[in-house]
């Protein structure tokens, strides 16, 4: 980016009737969500698919979703940041916002799910430091601190000088938190479909994916609905990182399930996912691997595609599908699996021991989760109407006035050439 | 609640709340709290004024001291006397602790329950209960975020009603499938076993029984009604019945592999 192109921030126009109606919209979702836990809290959890075999249910599979997204949509920030992109630069705002509101929401719906969810003050006075999700709690609240402090550096001119310290924390404490999630379910002694190191980078790449699909979702909608200009080169940055971030997904969901296969021991539960005839086998091949993997993958590298809008915004969708897929089946599948407590027998009883155990949501629990989707959306909007997050214009002229995007492709491609005629 | 097994909890866990109120259960309603202290001290004072009780049970705990570590409670289940068919243990826990379902099994809790097996290779069928088998290196208690599942100091694994939240990481990390979620509000709980909405709960080895020198539920009834199949007594004494067979017979442990050490043996697995 030129020393001289200065980019100029400004707010959504809260007063105009089109904003109040989106907002309105989404807080309709919200509300509904809310209704929702008030209904589970007020009747139990017997209202939901959950059991005594599957205790955790969809609520955990938006809240784990929404959670794994935050920490990914801040690394377009960390980008421009600590690897010093500076066509990144304009999009940290929006990033560092966007990953606090989705930690919000997702926490939100995970705090509405617990069996005592007015114990909140209980959750935030008692700790247990052994404890995999005490940690989390730390984590998660550090990071509202820091990506705020983030914000801060960017966004005033007194923040100015601590805006590198602030970017490497940031960047750090986000690698931190994806890797403590994902240990909620690695450090899972006792289930054959968990207990795994790898369940942390692989919580990891997914965050990369995830957070950018739904950052680039959210840039294309609001720049397209306010009628300001968003250039190619945006655009084609970020469709390619989301590409290759997609990528590295799928490999370690390979290695994960290469590595479980490996094990005598974890034949009969990847068996059960991978060959099974549950709805688990299903979204993991057509909606995790097909529909959420190997389609937005074509999406997003293909030479063709490069730059385009609608091949951007229907591969976020489907990678955002194919994560909650992905999510469902780490989380549900791994549950519905019978736990193995006596290797080598057959085991009955009237609790559902050796058999595999079924969960099916209700409605109630898919609303929750949907309005904590609803609650990351909302408080973007409120905070782009109320802060400068969002730049005027994400142009071509305005974020790369020296072509730098231009000039680095033209050297991509003749590099390319040259190690062909090698 | 029993005085004793609330004054446990008070001084294990420095809590000295009424465990019913704050779970937000709705308890023995037919007694108030000052109406029990009030008759229970009478009762007591009538006792000793008589001479009766003087001599208390010779493992009973006073009341006011917390667990002792030289003791560790433990269970032995004999699997060639205990019979498929019988649910002596099962029925004895719920009509113990009052943990009747609502007629919708995979959210009914279940403290105790009766597994068959049976040996893929050799046909060979068994039949044993399974409770929490309160491990020395519990899971629940090292995934549990707030604190609320603890072991005592005698190897009890318990849940602490006023500080669980109800965000079941216990039940996803337990290898035995030994805790069950209140999907429900719950009517007519026993006094000492005050139980809530929302909570986690599971085998409590009957601590208030154990506390006041008394035996399991499950176990008395197994040597009643059942087969006598289960043993109670301190693993840490080397003269006890159960300690005696555990060092006689072969013993295991379920999934031994993992390494918790649970307090529940079985011979003849």
């Amino acid at each position: 980016m030129s020393a001289t192109t200065k980019i100029v921030y400004r707010e959504l126009d809260g007063h105009s009737p089109h904003f109040w109606r989106v907002l309105g919209g989404v807080a309709l979702f919200v509300l509904a969500g809310l209704m929702s836990a008030f209904y589970m809290e007020h009747h139990g959890h017997h209202v939901t698919g959950m059991t005594n075999q599957v205790v955790w249910g969809m609520p955990h599979v938006f809240a784990v979703f929404l959670i794994v997204a935050a920490s990914g949509a801040l690394n377009i920030a960390s980008i421009g940041s600590v690897f010093e992109r500076g066509l990144y630069k304009p999009l940290a705002r929006l990033s560092g916002l966007l990953a606090l509101c989705l930690l919000a929401g997702g926490l939100t719906v995970l705090l509405l799910d617990l069996g005592r969810a007015d114990r909140l003050i209980v959750a935030m006075t008692h700790y247990n430091f052994r404890s995999i999700f005490a940690w989390n709690v730390l984590l998660y609240s550090g990071f509202f601190g820091i990506v705020a402090a983030y914000l801060w550096t960017m966004m005033s001119r007194h923040g100015a000088p601590f805006y590198k310290p602030a970017a490497f924390a940031a960047f750090l404490w986000r690698l931190t938190l994806t890797t403590g999630t994902g240990s909620i379910f690695g450090f899972l002694v006792a289930r054959d479909a968990y207990n795994a190191a790898i369940m942390a980078p692989m919580f990891i790449a997914m965050s990369f994916a995830y957070g950018k699909a739904i950052f680039m979702l959210i840039m294309v909608g609001v720049y397209t609905a306010t009628g300001r200009p968003l250039g190619d080169v945006v655009v084609t940055r970020l469709q390619r990182l989301m590409g290759i971030v997609l990528a590295a997904t799928l490999y370690f969901v390979l290695v994960q399930h290469l590595t479980n296969l490996y094990m005598e021991e974890r034949r009969a539960v990847e068996a059960f996912i991978l060959t099974g005839d549950t709805i688990h086998t299903f979204l993991f091949w057509v909606v995790q691997i097909g529909i959420g993997g190997i389609i937005p993958l074509v999406l997003l590298l293909h030479p063709r595609l490069g730059g385009s809008r609608s091949a951007s915004v229907l591969a976020s969708v489907l990678i955002i599908m194919g994560g909650l897929a992905q999510v469902y089946v780490i989380i549900i599948g791994g549950q519905t699996y019978p736990l193995t407590l006596f290797p080598g027998m057959e085991a009955s009883s009237q609790f559902f021991d050796g058999v595999v155990n079924t969960y099916t949501p209700t409605l109630a629990e898919i609303v929750l989760g949907i309005g904590g989707m609803g609650i990351a959306l909302a408080l973007v909007l409120v905070a782009c109407a109320l802060l400068r997050f969002l730049p005027e214009s994400l142009a071509d002229e305005v974020i790369d006035p020296d072509h730098v995007a231009k000039i680095v492709d033209m050297a991509d491609e003749a590099g390319n050439a040259e190690a062909a005629k090698a | 609640m029993s005085e004793n097994h609330s004054s446990d909890l008070a001084t294990d866990r420095a809590h000295a709340v009424d465990r019913a109120g704050s779970c937000g259960c709705s308890g023995d309603s037919g007694v108030s709290r000052r109406g029990f202290v009030a008759g229970a001290g009478t009762l007591v004072t009538m006792t000793l004024a008589t001479g009766v009780v003087l001599i208390a049970p010779a493992q009973s705990k006073p009341v006011d001291e917390p667990a002792s570590p030289d003791v560790r409670w433990g269970l032995l289940v004999d699997t060639s006397k205990c019979e498929a068919g019988c649910s002596a243990c099962v029925d004895a826990c719920r009509e113990e602790q009052g943990w009747e379902g609502h007629g919708r099994p995979e959210q009914n809790p279940q403290w105790i329950r009766k597994v068959d097996l049976k040996e893929t290779a050799t046909g060979r069928t068994f039949s044993l209960p399974v409770m929490c088998q309160h491990c020395t290196h519990p899971p629940c208690v090292d995934v549990c975020p707030t604190g609320a599942s603890f072991k005592r100091a005698d190897g009890i694994v318990l849940v602490d009603r006023h500080i669980c939240i109800g965000c079941r990481y216990c039940m996803m990390a337990c290898p035995y499938k030994a805790r069950s979620f209140v999907h429900e509000d719950i009517e007519n709980q026993k006094p000492h076993m005050p139980r809530g909405k929302g909570c986690v709960e599971a085998c409590t080895l009957c601590v208030h029984r154990i506390d006041a020198g008394g035996v399991p539920a499950c176990v008395e009834k197994c040597g009643g009604a059942g087969t006598g199949a289960m043993l109670f007594g301190d693993l840490n004494d080397p003269n006890a019945e159960i300690s005696k067979r555990i060092a006689t017979y072969a013993t295991t442990q379920i999934r031994p592999d993992l390494k918790l050490n649970p307090g529940v043996f079985y011979q003849g697995l």
